[in-house]
């Protein structure tokens, strides 16, 4: 029992649901504003990109534990 | 459960298997839980794949190639990335993507102010709030169709009774007010009739959020002498949010997707000006019947949607957790 609770946990630290799940979601809402804006065509044209790798990495790591 | 219910639940359960043929109790029998499970959902994800997700998977295909639905019998071609390209380095599909913006932020702002004043207003349950909550409710209820033609006829320059009202509290002549045929007054046109159309709905998911809070919480509220303004901000206000957010997002993802108002009343008029996405979108997808390019674009609002949903789901959870 105690090697059990001593043991580390296998989930490495540095991929934790939560921050990784806030840096998707500041790439998704960057993008959007992007894609909505009025000032510059290469954030337009930028947007996509940036939307679709945030809503993937969304997806992903939403499956992460805490 | 008491005995009674108990019998009763055993008597129905007897009845069923009585009732149930003997070849196909035997089969059912021999089958796991999972598997029973997976024969009640079995139809629903049929369903599901073959109106959702399998056009899904088909758009994005066609996204890919030059394939024009006007002539099918032509070879297709694959472009690669080529649609997507030419969709995210046009100008007009920029000013197309910024009339949408105009339109979704005005409306969102609009009817959640009104809608949560007139929830606020309505909670506070007056002589007649019954009857009130009703007539409010009715635009929500009629055709997009019938609310687009005849807001047509209310912003008529010469017959329009909207444009009567504004001349009359304006002092402007009524053949000034070219509500529909104005570049300046054409996207605030379909604005205010989305926001008279919808508002209603943001209202009823308010009034949800505000009739869930406790009584006691306001007596307690009452008790350490907490102000109106201060039971706004601090009860009101915190724990109707998470239900603002949903009529948030319910709209948002809505009114993305405008098309019916848009097409009836402007068509996406004058010039360019309230050619919003979707409207773009079926001008490429039927009248130049570039199936792929339109394809493509419609991937482009779907992630646009998608991540949106994600965000707002995201922060929903985090206000209901607190």
């Amino acid at each position: 029992m105690s090697a059990q609770t001593s043991r580390k946990p296998s989930w490495p630290r540095i991929l934790r649901r939560g921050p990784l799940e806030n840096i998707a979601t500041a790439l998704i809402g960057i993008g959007f504003l992007m894609l909505f804006q009025p000032f510059a065509l290469a954030l337009y044209t930028w947007s996509f990109v940036t939307m679709l790798a945030g809503t993937a990495m969304f997806i992903v790591v939403s499956k992460f534990p805490e | 459960m008491t005995d009674a219910n108990a019998t009763l639940l055993e008597r129905a359960a007897e009845t069923a298997v009585r009732a149930t043929p003997a070849p196909v109790a035997t089969r059912v029998r021999a089958l796991s839980d999972r598997a029973v499970a997976w024969l009640f959902i079995a139809p629903t994800m049929v369903l599901l794949l073959a109106i959702n997700i399998f056009p899904l998977i088909w758009a994005i295909q066609l996204s890919f190639t030059n394939y024009r639905a006007n002539r099918p019998n032509e070879t297709v071609k694959n472009v690669g990335l080529q649609n997507y390209e030419r969709i995210l380095t046009d100008s007009d599909t920029w000013l197309a993507m910024q009339a949408t913006a105009h339109f979704v932020f005005w409306t969102i702002v609009l009817q959640t102010l009104i809608g949560f004043s007139l929830a606020y207003l309505i909670d506070r349950k007056f002589r007649g709030h019954a009857f009130w909550t009703t007539v409010i409710l009715v635009p929500m209820m009629l055709s997009p169709a019938v609310v687009g033609n005849f807001w047509r006829f209310l912003y008529e320059p010469q017959i329009g009774l909207f444009t009567y009202i504004v001349s009359f509290f304006s002092g402007i002549p009524p053949s000034e007010i070219a509500m529909l045929s104005s570049v300046k007054l054409a996207p605030w046109a379909i604005i205010i009739v989305d926001t008279w159309m919808w508002t209603p709905y943001v209202m009823l998911i308010c009034l949800a959020g505000l009739r869930s809070i406790p009584d006691y919480i306001y007596e307690a509220a009452e008790v350490d002498r907490a102000s109106p303004w201060r039971q706004f901000w601090s009860i009101t206000l915190p724990m109707a949010l998470p239900f603002i957010m949903l009529a948030v997002l319910f709209r948002g993802i809505e009114n993305f997707k405008m098309f019916d108002m848009v097409n009836l009343l402007t068509g996406g008029g004058p010039g360019s000006t309230t050619e919003v996405a979707s409207i773009t979108l079926k001008r490429e997808a039927f009248e130049k019947w570039r199936t792929g390019f339109s394809s493509a674009f419609a991937i482009i609002l779907f992630v646009a949607v998608f991540g949106l949903a994600n965000i707002y789901v995201k922060v929903l959870n985090k206000v209901k957790s607190r």
